[in-house]
Protein backbone atom coordinates (compact mmCIF):
# COMPACT_ATOMS: atom_id res chain seq x y z
CA UNK A 1 0.00 0.00 0.00
CA UNK A 2 1.34 3.40 -1.00
CA UNK A 3 0.00 6.40 0.87
CA UNK A 4 2.61 9.10 0.15
CA UNK A 5 0.21 10.92 -2.20
CA UNK A 6 -2.08 11.80 0.69
CA UNK A 7 -0.32 15.02 1.92
CA UNK A 8 -0.07 16.34 -1.65
CA UNK A 9 -3.78 15.97 -2.25
CA UNK A 10 -4.96 16.75 1.28
CA UNK A 11 -6.19 20.26 0.47
CA UNK A 12 -8.04 19.02 -2.62
CA UNK A 13 -9.73 16.35 -0.54
CA UNK A 14 -10.83 19.03 1.93
CA UNK A 15 -12.33 21.04 -0.95
CA UNK A 16 -13.99 17.91 -2.29
CA UNK A 17 -15.30 17.11 1.15
CA UNK A 18 -17.10 20.47 1.29
CA UNK A 19 -18.53 20.00 -2.18
CA UNK A 20 -19.87 16.61 -1.08
CA UNK A 21 -21.35 18.04 2.11
CA UNK A 22 -22.89 21.02 0.31
CA UNK A 23 -24.43 18.95 -2.46
CA UNK A 24 -25.80 16.46 0.06
CA UNK A 25 -27.22 18.94 2.56
CA UNK A 26 -28.70 21.26 -0.05
CA UNK A 27 -30.45 18.48 -1.93
CA UNK A 28 -31.68 16.90 1.31
CA UNK A 29 -33.06 20.22 2.55
CA UNK A 30 -34.73 21.37 -0.67
CA UNK A 31 -35.85 17.83 -1.45
CA UNK A 32 -37.57 17.48 1.89
CA UNK A 33 -39.23 20.88 1.51
CA UNK A 34 -40.70 19.62 -1.78
CA UNK A 35 -41.53 16.21 -0.32
CA UNK A 36 -43.99 17.64 2.23
CA UNK A 37 -46.41 19.11 -0.35
CA UNK A 38 -45.84 16.12 -2.68
CA UNK A 39 -46.81 13.74 0.11
CA UNK A 40 -49.65 15.91 1.34
CA UNK A 41 -51.48 16.29 -1.98
CA UNK A 42 -51.55 12.51 -2.38
CA UNK A 43 -53.59 12.23 0.83
CA UNK A 44 -55.71 15.36 0.77
CA UNK A 45 -56.67 18.07 -1.71
CA UNK A 46 -57.83 17.85 -5.33
CA UNK A 47 -57.56 14.45 -6.98
CA UNK A 48 -55.75 15.62 -10.12
CA UNK A 49 -52.97 17.16 -8.03
CA UNK A 50 -52.55 13.88 -6.18
CA UNK A 51 -52.34 12.01 -9.47
CA UNK A 52 -49.63 14.35 -10.73
CA UNK A 53 -47.68 13.92 -7.49
CA UNK A 54 -47.98 10.14 -7.68
CA UNK A 55 -46.89 10.16 -11.32
CA UNK A 56 -43.91 12.31 -10.40
CA UNK A 57 -42.88 9.87 -7.67
CA UNK A 58 -43.23 6.88 -10.01
CA UNK A 59 -41.19 8.57 -12.74
CA UNK A 60 -38.29 9.67 -10.52
CA UNK A 61 -38.23 6.54 -8.37
CA UNK A 62 -38.47 4.29 -11.42
CA UNK A 63 -35.49 5.61 -13.37
CA UNK A 64 -31.79 5.72 -12.42
CA UNK A 65 -30.52 8.94 -10.87
CA UNK A 66 -27.55 8.77 -13.24
CA UNK A 67 -29.87 9.09 -16.27
CA UNK A 68 -31.82 11.94 -14.62
CA UNK A 69 -28.55 13.72 -13.95
CA UNK A 70 -27.37 13.31 -17.53
CA UNK A 71 -30.80 14.29 -18.91
CA UNK A 72 -30.64 17.55 -16.98
CA UNK A 73 -26.98 18.37 -17.53
CA UNK A 74 -26.39 17.21 -21.10
CA UNK A 75 -29.99 17.40 -22.28
CA UNK A 76 -31.25 20.70 -20.89
CA UNK A 77 -27.72 22.09 -20.81
CA UNK A 78 -27.52 21.66 -24.59
CA UNK A 79 -30.87 23.43 -25.11
CA UNK A 80 -30.19 26.58 -23.09
CA UNK A 81 -27.47 28.06 -25.37
CA UNK A 82 -30.06 28.26 -28.17
CA UNK A 83 -31.86 31.06 -26.34
CA UNK A 84 -29.90 34.33 -26.75
CA UNK A 85 -32.02 36.01 -24.07
CA UNK A 86 -30.75 33.47 -21.52
CA UNK A 87 -27.14 33.96 -22.56
CA UNK A 88 -27.36 37.66 -21.83
CA UNK A 89 -29.30 37.28 -18.60
CA UNK A 90 -27.79 37.35 -15.14
CA UNK A 91 -28.59 33.63 -14.71
CA UNK A 92 -26.12 32.54 -17.38
CA UNK A 93 -23.18 31.85 -15.01
CA UNK A 94 -25.46 29.52 -13.04
CA UNK A 95 -26.62 27.75 -16.20
CA UNK A 96 -23.11 26.91 -17.37
CA UNK A 97 -21.81 25.64 -14.02
CA UNK A 98 -22.30 21.95 -13.27
CA UNK A 99 -22.98 22.20 -9.54
CA UNK A 100 -26.49 23.74 -9.83
CA UNK A 101 -27.53 20.94 -12.20
CA UNK A 102 -26.36 18.38 -9.66
CA UNK A 103 -28.29 20.12 -6.87
CA UNK A 104 -31.46 20.26 -8.98
CA UNK A 105 -31.19 16.61 -10.07
CA UNK A 106 -30.52 15.37 -6.53
CA UNK A 107 -33.28 17.57 -5.08
CA UNK A 108 -35.84 16.20 -7.56
CA UNK A 109 -34.80 12.65 -6.73
CA UNK A 110 -34.92 13.20 -2.96
CA UNK A 111 -38.32 14.88 -3.33
CA UNK A 112 -39.68 11.83 -5.16
CA UNK A 113 -38.37 9.21 -2.69
CA UNK A 114 -39.26 11.17 0.43
CA UNK A 115 -42.54 12.39 -1.07
CA UNK A 116 -43.54 8.76 -1.45
CA UNK A 117 -42.57 8.06 2.16
CA UNK A 118 -44.36 11.16 3.43
CA UNK A 119 -47.59 10.24 1.60
CA UNK A 120 -47.68 7.01 3.59
CA UNK A 121 -46.73 8.85 6.76
CA UNK A 122 -49.50 11.44 6.43
CA UNK A 123 -51.97 8.65 5.72
CA UNK A 124 -50.94 6.74 8.85
CA UNK A 125 -51.79 9.55 11.29
CA UNK A 126 -55.06 8.60 13.06
CA UNK A 127 -58.02 10.63 11.81
CA UNK A 128 -59.34 11.41 15.30
CA UNK A 129 -56.16 13.32 16.17
CA UNK A 130 -56.74 15.63 13.23
CA UNK A 131 -60.40 15.98 14.21
CA UNK A 132 -59.33 16.89 17.73
CA UNK A 133 -57.15 19.66 16.33
CA UNK A 134 -59.96 20.92 14.16
CA UNK A 135 -62.33 20.86 17.14
CA UNK A 136 -59.92 23.18 18.92
CA UNK A 137 -60.40 25.64 16.08
CA UNK A 138 -56.94 25.22 14.55
CA UNK A 139 -56.50 26.64 11.07
CA UNK A 140 -55.48 24.13 8.38
CA UNK A 141 -51.92 25.41 8.44
CA UNK A 142 -51.46 25.18 12.19
CA UNK A 143 -53.11 21.76 12.13
CA UNK A 144 -50.41 20.68 9.68
CA UNK A 145 -47.61 22.36 11.63
CA UNK A 146 -48.68 21.34 15.13
CA UNK A 147 -50.21 17.89 14.65
CA UNK A 148 -50.17 16.32 11.21
CA UNK A 149 -46.53 16.86 10.23
CA UNK A 150 -44.92 16.05 13.63
CA UNK A 151 -47.04 12.91 14.02
CA UNK A 152 -46.23 11.80 10.47
CA UNK A 153 -42.50 12.43 10.93
CA UNK A 154 -42.46 10.51 14.19
CA UNK A 155 -43.61 7.39 12.36
CA UNK A 156 -41.18 7.51 9.46
CA UNK A 157 -37.98 8.88 10.96
CA UNK A 158 -36.11 5.55 10.52
CA UNK A 159 -37.24 5.34 6.86
CA UNK A 160 -36.13 8.92 6.22
CA UNK A 161 -32.76 8.09 7.78
CA UNK A 162 -32.39 5.21 5.32
CA UNK A 163 -33.28 7.47 2.40
CA UNK A 164 -30.78 10.07 3.58
CA UNK A 165 -28.00 7.45 3.64
CA UNK A 166 -28.93 6.38 0.10
CA UNK A 167 -28.78 10.02 -1.02
CA UNK A 168 -25.36 10.49 0.58
CA UNK A 169 -24.09 7.39 -1.18
CA UNK A 170 -25.27 8.62 -4.58
CA UNK A 171 -23.30 11.89 -4.34
CA UNK A 172 -20.31 10.34 -6.24
CA UNK A 173 -22.54 10.16 -9.33
CA UNK A 174 -22.13 13.94 -9.60
CA UNK A 175 -18.50 13.40 -10.61
CA UNK A 176 -19.79 12.19 -14.02
CA UNK A 177 -20.91 15.77 -14.71
CA UNK A 178 -17.64 17.27 -13.41
CA UNK A 179 -18.79 18.06 -9.86
CA UNK A 180 -15.75 16.87 -7.94
CA UNK A 181 -16.57 15.79 -4.43
CA UNK A 182 -14.46 13.40 -2.40
CA UNK A 183 -14.96 10.67 -5.00
CA UNK A 184 -14.03 12.97 -7.86
CA UNK A 185 -10.76 13.93 -6.14
CA UNK A 186 -10.12 10.21 -5.59
CA UNK A 187 -10.52 9.62 -9.33
CA UNK A 188 -8.09 12.46 -9.98
CA UNK A 189 -5.50 10.84 -7.70
CA UNK A 190 -5.99 7.52 -9.48
CA UNK A 191 -5.35 9.15 -12.84
CA UNK A 192 -2.28 11.02 -11.59
CA UNK A 193 -0.59 8.27 -9.59
CA UNK A 194 -1.83 5.11 -11.38
CA UNK A 195 -2.75 3.66 -8.00
CA UNK A 196 -5.82 1.43 -8.17
CA UNK A 197 -6.87 0.62 -4.63
CA UNK A 198 -5.52 3.21 -2.19
CA UNK A 199 -7.51 6.28 -3.36
CA UNK A 200 -10.68 4.19 -3.62
CA UNK A 201 -10.16 2.76 -0.13
CA UNK A 202 -9.58 6.26 1.21
CA UNK A 203 -12.81 7.51 -0.41
CA UNK A 204 -14.66 4.46 0.93
CA UNK A 205 -13.32 5.20 4.42
CA UNK A 206 -14.50 8.83 4.30
CA UNK A 207 -17.96 7.80 3.15
CA UNK A 208 -18.13 5.11 5.82
CA UNK A 209 -17.40 7.78 8.44
CA UNK A 210 -19.97 10.16 6.94
CA UNK A 211 -22.59 7.40 6.88
CA UNK A 212 -21.78 6.57 10.51
CA UNK A 213 -22.18 10.21 11.55
CA UNK A 214 -25.46 10.50 9.63
CA UNK A 215 -26.86 7.33 11.21
CA UNK A 216 -25.79 8.60 14.63
CA UNK A 217 -27.46 12.00 14.07
CA UNK A 218 -30.72 10.39 13.00
CA UNK A 219 -30.52 8.03 15.98
CA UNK A 220 -30.09 11.03 18.27
CA UNK A 221 -33.08 12.71 16.62
CA UNK A 222 -35.15 9.55 17.02
CA UNK A 223 -34.32 9.33 20.70
CA UNK A 224 -35.37 12.92 21.21
CA UNK A 225 -38.73 12.35 19.59
CA UNK A 226 -41.07 10.62 22.03
CA UNK A 227 -42.50 7.40 20.64
CA UNK A 228 -45.22 5.07 21.78
CA UNK A 229 -42.90 2.12 22.29
CA UNK A 230 -40.92 4.10 24.89
CA UNK A 231 -43.72 4.19 27.40
CA UNK B 1 -43.18 19.31 -32.28
CA UNK B 2 -39.56 18.92 -33.26
CA UNK B 3 -38.69 17.17 -30.00
CA UNK B 4 -41.11 14.30 -30.57
CA UNK B 5 -40.18 13.74 -34.22
CA UNK B 6 -36.47 13.92 -33.30
CA UNK B 7 -36.98 11.34 -30.56
CA UNK B 8 -38.78 8.97 -32.90
CA UNK B 9 -36.11 9.41 -35.54
CA UNK B 10 -33.33 8.81 -33.02
CA UNK B 11 -35.04 5.69 -31.75
CA UNK B 12 -35.49 4.49 -35.33
CA UNK B 13 -31.79 4.95 -36.11
CA UNK B 14 -30.40 3.66 -32.82
CA UNK B 15 -33.14 1.12 -32.07
CA UNK B 16 -30.90 -1.99 -32.25
CA UNK B 17 -28.35 -0.36 -29.92
CA UNK B 18 -31.02 0.58 -27.39
CA UNK B 19 -32.39 -2.95 -27.60
CA UNK B 20 -28.94 -4.47 -27.04
CA UNK B 21 -28.34 -2.15 -24.11
CA UNK B 22 -31.71 -3.01 -22.58
CA UNK B 23 -31.03 -6.74 -22.93
CA UNK B 24 -27.60 -6.34 -21.30
CA UNK B 25 -29.16 -4.34 -18.46
CA UNK B 26 -31.88 -6.97 -17.89
CA UNK B 27 -29.36 -9.81 -18.07
CA UNK B 28 -27.07 -8.29 -15.46
CA UNK B 29 -29.96 -7.21 -13.25
CA UNK B 30 -31.47 -10.71 -13.25
CA UNK B 31 -28.14 -12.47 -12.73
CA UNK B 32 -26.98 -10.21 -9.94
CA UNK B 33 -30.41 -10.30 -8.29
CA UNK B 34 -30.33 -14.11 -8.13
CA UNK B 35 -26.74 -14.04 -6.88
CA UNK B 36 -27.82 -11.45 -4.30
CA UNK B 37 -30.67 -13.68 -3.08
CA UNK B 38 -28.25 -16.62 -2.80
CA UNK B 39 -25.68 -14.58 -0.84
CA UNK B 40 -28.47 -13.02 1.20
CA UNK B 41 -29.98 -16.38 2.15
CA UNK B 42 -26.59 -17.77 3.19
CA UNK B 43 -25.77 -14.53 5.00
CA UNK B 44 -29.08 -14.47 6.86
CA UNK B 45 -28.72 -18.10 7.97
CA UNK B 46 -25.15 -17.37 9.03
CA UNK B 47 -26.21 -14.28 10.96
CA UNK B 48 -28.90 -16.20 12.87
CA UNK B 49 -27.34 -19.63 13.42
CA UNK B 50 -23.64 -18.95 12.84
CA UNK B 51 -20.87 -18.85 15.40
CA UNK B 52 -19.38 -15.70 16.81
CA UNK B 53 -16.66 -15.12 14.24
CA UNK B 54 -19.01 -15.81 11.32
CA UNK B 55 -21.59 -13.40 12.72
CA UNK B 56 -18.91 -10.76 13.21
CA UNK B 57 -17.56 -11.03 9.67
CA UNK B 58 -21.08 -10.95 8.22
CA UNK B 59 -21.78 -7.84 10.26
CA UNK B 60 -18.70 -6.17 8.78
CA UNK B 61 -19.77 -7.24 5.27
CA UNK B 62 -23.28 -5.79 5.54
CA UNK B 63 -22.18 -2.63 7.36
CA UNK B 64 -19.37 -1.76 4.95
CA UNK B 65 -21.38 -2.52 1.81
CA UNK B 66 -24.34 -0.49 3.03
CA UNK B 67 -22.19 2.44 4.15
CA UNK B 68 -19.97 2.92 1.09
CA UNK B 69 -21.22 4.41 -2.21
CA UNK B 70 -22.11 1.81 -4.83
CA UNK B 71 -19.87 3.49 -7.40
CA UNK B 72 -16.81 3.06 -5.14
CA UNK B 73 -17.77 -0.54 -4.36
CA UNK B 74 -18.26 -1.38 -8.01
CA UNK B 75 -14.78 -0.09 -8.87
CA UNK B 76 -13.19 -1.83 -5.87
CA UNK B 77 -14.87 -5.19 -6.46
CA UNK B 78 -14.26 -4.93 -10.20
CA UNK B 79 -10.50 -4.36 -9.89
CA UNK B 80 -9.94 -6.47 -6.78
CA UNK B 81 -12.05 -9.32 -8.13
CA UNK B 82 -10.36 -9.52 -11.51
CA UNK B 83 -6.84 -9.27 -10.08
CA UNK B 84 -7.64 -11.91 -7.43
CA UNK B 85 -8.88 -14.31 -10.09
CA UNK B 86 -5.82 -13.70 -12.24
CA UNK B 87 -3.57 -14.13 -9.20
CA UNK B 88 -5.22 -17.47 -8.55
CA UNK B 89 -4.81 -18.48 -12.20
CA UNK B 90 -1.14 -17.54 -12.13
CA UNK B 91 -0.77 -19.54 -8.95
CA UNK B 92 -1.86 -22.71 -10.69
CA UNK B 93 0.24 -21.86 -13.75
CA UNK B 94 -2.47 -20.65 -16.16
CA UNK B 95 -2.45 -17.52 -18.31
CA UNK B 96 -4.34 -14.50 -16.95
CA UNK B 97 -7.73 -13.97 -18.55
CA UNK B 98 -9.80 -10.95 -19.39
CA UNK B 99 -12.95 -11.21 -17.34
CA UNK B 100 -16.14 -11.28 -19.35
CA UNK B 101 -18.13 -8.07 -18.92
CA UNK B 102 -21.47 -9.65 -18.06
CA UNK B 103 -19.93 -11.96 -15.46
CA UNK B 104 -18.04 -9.06 -13.87
CA UNK B 105 -21.19 -6.92 -13.75
CA UNK B 106 -23.23 -9.74 -12.24
CA UNK B 107 -20.64 -10.46 -9.55
CA UNK B 108 -20.06 -6.81 -8.68
CA UNK B 109 -23.74 -5.89 -8.30
CA UNK B 110 -24.58 -9.30 -6.81
CA UNK B 111 -22.13 -8.80 -3.95
CA UNK B 112 -23.65 -5.38 -3.22
CA UNK B 113 -27.20 -6.75 -3.43
CA UNK B 114 -26.25 -9.64 -1.16
CA UNK B 115 -25.65 -7.31 1.77
CA UNK B 116 -29.11 -5.76 1.48
CA UNK B 117 -30.77 -9.15 0.86
CA UNK B 118 -29.08 -10.51 4.00
CA UNK B 119 -30.84 -7.91 6.11
CA UNK B 120 -34.21 -8.33 4.37
CA UNK B 121 -34.14 -12.15 4.62
CA UNK B 122 -32.79 -12.12 8.17
CA UNK B 123 -35.65 -9.88 9.27
CA UNK B 124 -38.18 -12.20 7.64
CA UNK B 125 -36.61 -15.38 9.05
CA UNK B 126 -36.60 -13.98 12.58
CA UNK B 127 -40.30 -13.15 12.26
CA UNK B 128 -41.35 -16.76 11.59
CA UNK B 129 -43.11 -18.21 14.68
CA UNK B 130 -40.77 -20.70 16.37
CA UNK B 131 -43.36 -23.43 16.75
CA UNK B 132 -43.57 -23.81 12.97
CA UNK B 133 -39.93 -24.88 12.71
CA UNK B 134 -40.24 -26.84 15.97
CA UNK B 135 -43.01 -28.87 14.34
CA UNK B 136 -40.64 -29.76 11.51
CA UNK B 137 -37.93 -30.85 13.93
CA UNK B 138 -40.49 -32.91 15.85
CA UNK B 139 -41.28 -34.74 12.60
CA UNK B 140 -37.62 -35.70 12.35
CA UNK B 141 -36.72 -33.34 9.48
CA UNK B 142 -33.06 -32.47 9.07
CA UNK B 143 -32.08 -28.83 9.66
CA UNK B 144 -31.64 -28.28 5.95
CA UNK B 145 -35.03 -29.79 5.22
CA UNK B 146 -36.68 -27.61 7.87
CA UNK B 147 -35.16 -24.60 6.14
CA UNK B 148 -36.15 -25.68 2.64
CA UNK B 149 -39.66 -26.89 3.44
CA UNK B 150 -40.74 -24.56 6.27
CA UNK B 151 -38.58 -21.52 6.97
CA UNK B 152 -37.94 -20.51 3.36
CA UNK B 153 -41.56 -20.64 2.12
CA UNK B 154 -42.86 -19.11 5.35
CA UNK B 155 -40.36 -16.28 5.07
CA UNK B 156 -41.16 -15.38 1.44
CA UNK B 157 -44.37 -13.36 1.98
CA UNK B 158 -42.66 -11.39 4.76
CA UNK B 159 -39.52 -10.70 2.72
CA UNK B 160 -41.28 -10.00 -0.56
CA UNK B 161 -41.89 -6.24 -0.20
CA UNK B 162 -38.22 -5.72 0.66
CA UNK B 163 -37.11 -8.04 -2.11
CA UNK B 164 -39.29 -6.23 -4.66
CA UNK B 165 -37.69 -2.98 -3.57
CA UNK B 166 -34.22 -4.48 -4.02
CA UNK B 167 -35.07 -5.61 -7.56
CA UNK B 168 -35.97 -2.01 -8.43
CA UNK B 169 -32.68 -0.84 -6.92
CA UNK B 170 -30.88 -3.60 -8.81
CA UNK B 171 -32.19 -2.59 -12.25
CA UNK B 172 -31.28 1.03 -11.59
CA UNK B 173 -27.88 0.15 -10.16
CA UNK B 174 -26.81 -1.52 -13.40
CA UNK B 175 -26.62 2.01 -14.85
CA UNK B 176 -23.54 2.58 -12.67
CA UNK B 177 -21.67 -0.02 -14.73
CA UNK B 178 -21.60 2.59 -17.50
CA UNK B 179 -18.96 4.38 -15.45
CA UNK B 180 -16.59 1.38 -15.68
CA UNK B 181 -17.26 1.26 -19.42
CA UNK B 182 -19.67 -1.64 -19.57
CA UNK B 183 -22.07 -1.46 -22.50
CA UNK B 184 -25.50 -1.47 -20.94
CA UNK B 185 -28.46 0.83 -21.47
CA UNK B 186 -26.98 3.94 -19.82
CA UNK B 187 -23.70 3.79 -21.76
CA UNK B 188 -25.41 2.97 -25.06
CA UNK B 189 -27.63 6.00 -24.49
CA UNK B 190 -24.65 8.20 -23.80
CA UNK B 191 -22.97 7.00 -26.99
CA UNK B 192 -26.13 7.60 -29.04
CA UNK B 193 -26.49 11.06 -27.50
CA UNK B 194 -22.88 11.99 -28.20
CA UNK B 195 -22.87 10.76 -31.79
CA UNK B 196 -26.24 12.23 -32.79
CA UNK B 197 -25.86 15.41 -30.69
CA UNK B 198 -29.46 14.84 -29.55
CA UNK B 199 -28.91 14.70 -25.81
CA UNK B 200 -32.39 15.50 -24.55
CA UNK B 201 -34.01 13.01 -26.93
CA UNK B 202 -31.61 10.15 -26.19
CA UNK B 203 -31.88 10.43 -22.40
CA UNK B 204 -35.66 10.71 -22.66
CA UNK B 205 -35.70 7.39 -24.51
CA UNK B 206 -33.58 5.83 -21.75
CA UNK B 207 -35.90 7.22 -19.07
CA UNK B 208 -38.91 5.69 -20.84
CA UNK B 209 -37.19 2.29 -21.16
CA UNK B 210 -36.15 2.23 -17.48
CA UNK B 211 -39.65 3.32 -16.47
CA UNK B 212 -41.18 0.50 -18.53
CA UNK B 213 -38.89 -2.02 -16.81
CA UNK B 214 -39.97 -0.68 -13.40
CA UNK B 215 -43.69 -0.68 -14.24
CA UNK B 216 -43.54 -4.20 -15.70
CA UNK B 217 -41.64 -5.42 -12.63
CA UNK B 218 -44.32 -3.88 -10.41
CA UNK B 219 -46.97 -5.98 -12.14
CA UNK B 220 -44.88 -9.16 -11.86
CA UNK B 221 -44.19 -8.62 -8.15
CA UNK B 222 -47.89 -7.97 -7.50
CA UNK B 223 -48.63 -11.37 -9.07
CA UNK B 224 -45.91 -13.12 -7.03
CA UNK B 225 -47.18 -11.45 -3.89
CA UNK B 226 -50.69 -12.65 -4.64
CA UNK B 227 -49.38 -16.18 -4.99
CA UNK B 228 -47.16 -16.27 -1.89
CA UNK B 229 -49.79 -14.71 0.34
CA UNK B 230 -52.64 -16.92 -0.89
CA UNK B 231 -54.65 -18.15 2.08
CA UNK B 232 -53.37 -15.33 4.28
CA UNK B 233 -56.03 -13.19 5.93
CA UNK B 234 -56.28 -9.73 4.35
CA UNK B 235 -54.95 -7.07 6.68
CA UNK B 236 -56.58 -3.87 5.50
CA UNK B 237 -60.02 -5.32 4.72
CA UNK B 238 -60.03 -3.76 1.25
Amino acid sequence: MVWDWLPTYASRFVDGFWVTIQLFSMSLFFGFMLAIPIGLVQVTGPKWLGLIARGYCTLFRGTPLLIQLWLLYYGLGSIFPHFPALRESMFWPILVAAFPYAVVAFTLSVAAYEGHVMAGAFRSVPKNELEAGRAFGMSRFSLLRRIWLPRALQNVLPTLAGEAVLTLKSVPLASTITVFGVYGVGTLVRQDTFLVYEPLLFVAFIYLCLTGILVYLFGWLERRVPSESMK
Amino acid sequence: MAFISNTIQLFYEWGPNFLRGTMATLQIALGSYLLGIFIGTCGAVGKIYGGRSLRFSLKIYTTVIRGVPELVLILLIYYAGSSLINLALEGVGLNPININGVAAGVIVIGVVQGAYQTEVIRGALVAIPKHETDAGIAFGMSRFKVFRRISFPAMLPLALPGMANLWMICTKETALLAVVGFEELALVTKQAAGKSRMFLEAFTIAMVIYLCITLASNVVFKLIEKRTTRGHPKLDGS
